[in-house]
C-alpha cells in the first residue's frame, strides 16, 4: 500500500517594530545580555502592558496579504504555564479571537501553482532565550516580549520540498510587505512542523506528530524527508503511532521523541484583563488594504504577461525586489524591455556586485565593519536610472556594438556620466554605414586569401576568421551582422 | 455536584502549589462553595447578550511604537537570586 504526508505548519515571525510589544525597550538582536529589559517585559510586579499600534497594524497587513477575513473583534489571552525565559508565568497571545483567520497562501511548486490554506495569524510576545550549562541555565530577556506573528496553515502540504516553497513563499510575502525581516541567522523566524502519514487515497488523519523548534528551512526539508519514511516504515510494520512531539537533531540528521510531560498542555487560557480588545475600524483598513503591494508571485505573472519577459528573468526581477522596481519605471518607456531585463539582470548586477567587493575589501584593509559600507545598491549609483534605459536602447539599435555597450555601463559607473556622451567621448559609436564597411571588408579579403580559399570551397566557419579580421580593423566598431552579410554577398559574387 | 468536577490535586499541580492532604480537603470543599455561589449566574437569562471579556466599554488602546528607556543591566539583575555572565541563572532546565 502507498501513503502519502499530511504537512501543517506553525510558523513564529517577530515582527518589524522598533519597540517592544508591551513596552518601550528595543526590539534588536545582539545587544549584550538582559540590556534590553525593564519592569514590564521582566514581569516587575505591578506593571501593565500597553500594545504597540505598529505591531497590531503590521499583523493586519499580513491578514490582508494572506487573504485573510479580518474579524471585528481580536483580544488577547494569558496561556498559563511555568518556564524560567516566561517571566509572567503566562505568554499573552491571541487563544479564541485572532486578529486574522481563514486567508490563503499561493506559491510555484513544480511548475504548478500550490495552495495551502491559513487558519490564523494571530498576534503574540516572544519569550526570553536560554542558555542551558552543565548545572544551571541562564536566561536572558532580552527576546521577551517581542511582537511575534504565529501563521498557521491548514494540513495542506504533502512533501518535504512543497513545504519548503511554502516557507520561502510565505517569508518573501512577509519581507515585501516590510512585515519582518525574516534573518533566518537572528532567530526572527522559527516553526513546529505538524507531520502524519495516512494510506493514499484515504481522508482521515493519522496520528499527528509534532517537530519543534525548527530555525531553518533546509532544517524542516531534511527533518521531513527523515520523519515522513520513518513514519510509513513504522505503519507498514504494524506499529500504532501515536501523538506525540519530536526533535531534529540537525548533527545527526535524525528527529527524537522529547519526553513530555502529562498535563503539559493544559493552559489553562484566560482573557488578559489588563487588554482591551482591539476593534480595527473600516476606514482604517480600507486605507491599509489600498496602501498594499502587489504580491511576490504576481508581480512575477505581470512582469511575464506585460515584458514577455522569460520566466527565469521574472523569477529574478521579483527575487531581489529592488531590482525589480529599479526595472519597471524604465521597462515602461522601453521599446525593448526584454533586452533591458537582460542587461539589468547580467551586467548591471555584476557591477554591483564588484563595487560592493572592492568597497568591502576597502573597508577592510582599514579595519572596519562591513555595516558601514557607503554603497548599498542600486539606490548608490551615480547615473540615473534613464541613462541605462538610453544605453540599453542604443544597443537595441545597432548604434552600439553589445560589446562597446559594456565598456559604456563601466564609465557610467565610475563617472555617472551620460551613455550618449561616454560614447562620444570614447568614439565608440558602432558604424554601420555600408560603404565604410564594404571598404574594410575588401582589406580583409585581399589580406587573408586563406580562409577566404577555404570559404569559397565550403567551409562555413572560415566565414568568422574573416569576420574577426573585419572587427579588429574597425576597432570593434563595425556593426557585426552588417559584417556578415557584407562578407557573404561579396564572397558568394 | 459542583465539587465532583473539580480536581484540586490537578489544579494545585497545574499551578505548582504542594498541599498537605488535609489543605487538599480543606480547598476542596471551600472551592466547592465558591464554584457553587458562581453558578448563580447559570440562573440568569443571558439569551440576547454578547459574550465578553471585559465589562469596561474601551477598545484599541495601543501606544505608539516609541523607545522608552530601559532598566540600567544592574537593576535590571539586582533581585536575581543569581547571575552570571549578565545572565539570570536558573536550576537546569530540562526539556
Ligand atoms: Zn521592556
Amino acid at each position: 500500500m502507498d501513503y502519502e504526508a499530511v504537512i501543517g505548519l506553525e510558523t513564529h515571525v517577530q515582527l518589524k517594530t522598533r519597540s517592544k510589544m508591551w513596552c518601550g525597550c528595543p526590539n534588536q538582536y545582539g545587544a549584550p545580555p538582559n540590556t534590553h529589559v525593564c519592569p514590564v517585559c521582566l514581569a516587575l510586579p505591578g506593571v501593565l502592558p500597553v500594545a504597540n499600534e505598529e505591531a497590531l497594524r503590521l499583523t493586519l497587513r499580513t491578514g490582508l496579504l494572506l487573504q485573510c477575513e479580518i474579524p471585528a473583534r481580536a483580544k488577547f489571552d494569558r496561556k498559563n504555564y511555568f518556564y524560567p525565559d516566561a517571566p509572567k508565568n503566562y505568554q499573552l497571545t491571541q487563544y479564541d479571537q485572532p486578529s486574522t483567520r481563514n486567508g490563503h497562501v499561493e506559491f510555484e511548486f513544480n511548475g504548478t501553482l500550490s495552495r495551502v490554506r491559513i487558519t490564523r495569524a494571530h498576534l503574540e510576545e516572544d519569550v526570553g532565550k536560554s542558555t542551558h550549562f552543565e548545572r544551571h541555565s541562564g536566561v536572558d530577556f532580552n527576546r521577551a516580549g517581542v511582537p511575534l506573528l504565529e501563521i498557521v496553515t491548514e494540513p495542506d502540504l504533502t512533501s518535504a520540498d512543497q513545504t519548503h516553497a511554502y516557507l520561502n513563499a510565505l517569508k518573501e510575502i512577509l519581507q515585501y510587505g516590510g512585515i519582518s525581516d525574516c534573518d533566518m541567522e537572528k532567530g526572527m523566524v522559527r516553526c513546529d512542523v505538524n507531520v502524519s502519514v495516512r494510506p493514499c487515497g484515504t481522508q482521515a488523519l493519522g496520528a499527528k506528530i509534532e517537530i519543534k523548534n525548527m530555525n531553518s528551512f533546509s532544517g524542516v526539508r531534511r527533518a521531513l524527508e527523515y520523519e515522513i519514511p520513518r513514519q510509513i516504515a513504522a505503519v507498514r510494520r504494524g506499529e500504532k503511532l501515536v501523538q506525540s512531539t519530536r526533535r531534529w537533531d540537525d548533527v545527526a540528521g535524525v528527529t527524537e521523541e522529547m519526553r513530555s510531560k502529562e498535563n503539559a498542555h493544559d493552559y489553562r487560557y484566560l482573557p488578559e484583563p489588563d487588554l482591551m480588545p482591539f476593534e480595527p475600524a473600516q476606514d482604517w483598513l480600507d486605507n491599509e488594504r489600498a496602501s498594499l503591494m502587489e504580491l511576490p508571485l504576481a508581480r512575477k505573472q505581470r512582469l511575464m504577461r506585460e515584458y514577455q519577459l522569460p520566466a527565469g528573468d521574472a523569477e529574478v526581477l521579483k527575487n531581489n525586489r529592488a531590482l525589480g522596481d529599479y526595472y519597471e519605471p524604465i521597462a515602461r518607456l522601453s521599446k525593448n524591455p526584454k533586452l533591458l531585463a537582460n542587461w539589468i539582470i547580467n551586467n548591471l548586477q555584476a557591477r554591483l556586485v564588484e563595487i560592493m567587493e572592492k568597497e568591502k575589501t576597502e573597508q577592510a584593509s582599514l579595519g572596519l565593519e562591513p555595516d558601514e559600507m557607503k554603497f548599498t545598491g542600486l539606490a548608490d549609483l551615480k547615473f540615473k536610472p534613464s541613462d541605462l534605459l538610453d544605453l540599453v536602447e542604443m544597443v537595441a539599435r545597432g548604434a552600439l556594438s553589445s560589446a562597446s555597450g559594456q565598456t559604456v555601463l563601466a564609465e557610467m559607473v565610475a563617472s555617472g556620466k551620460a551613455p550618449s556622451a561616454i560614447v562620444q567621448s570614447m568614439g565608440l559609436a558602432q558604424v554601420s554605414d555600408a560603404g565604410a564597411i564594404e571598404t574594410l571588408c575588401d582589406q580583409a579579403i585581399a589580406q587573408n586569401p586563406n580562409p577566404v580559399a577555404d570559404y569559397k570551397a565550403g567551409k562555413e566557419a572560415a566565414l568568422n576568421a574573416l569576420k574577426g579580421q573585419v572587427m579588429k580593423l574597425s576597432r570593434g566598431k563595425a556593426n557585426p551582422a552588417m559584417v556578415g552579410e557584407i562578407l557573404q554577398r561579396k564572397l558568394r559574387g | 455536584m459542583v465539587s465532583a468536577n473539580i480536581d484540586v490535586a490537578y489544579v494545585a499541580q497545574l499551578a505548582r502549589i504542594h498541599l498537605q492532604p488535609d489543605e487538599k480537603q480543606k480547598l476542596e470543599s471551600q472551592l466547592a462553595q465558591i464554584l457553587e455561589y458562581v453558578e448563580k449566574l447559570g440562573a440568569l437569562d443571558v439569551s440576547g447578550m454578547e459574550p465578553t471579556a471585559h465589562a469596561v466599554p474601551l477598545v484599541n488602546i495601543a501606544r505608539p511604537d516609541d523607545l522608552q528607556p530601559s532598566l540600567a543591566h544592574e537593576d535590571a539583575l539586582r533581585n536575581a537570586p543569581r547571575q552570571a555572565g549578565g545572565l539570570f541563572i536558573v536550576p537546569k532546565i530540562v526539556e
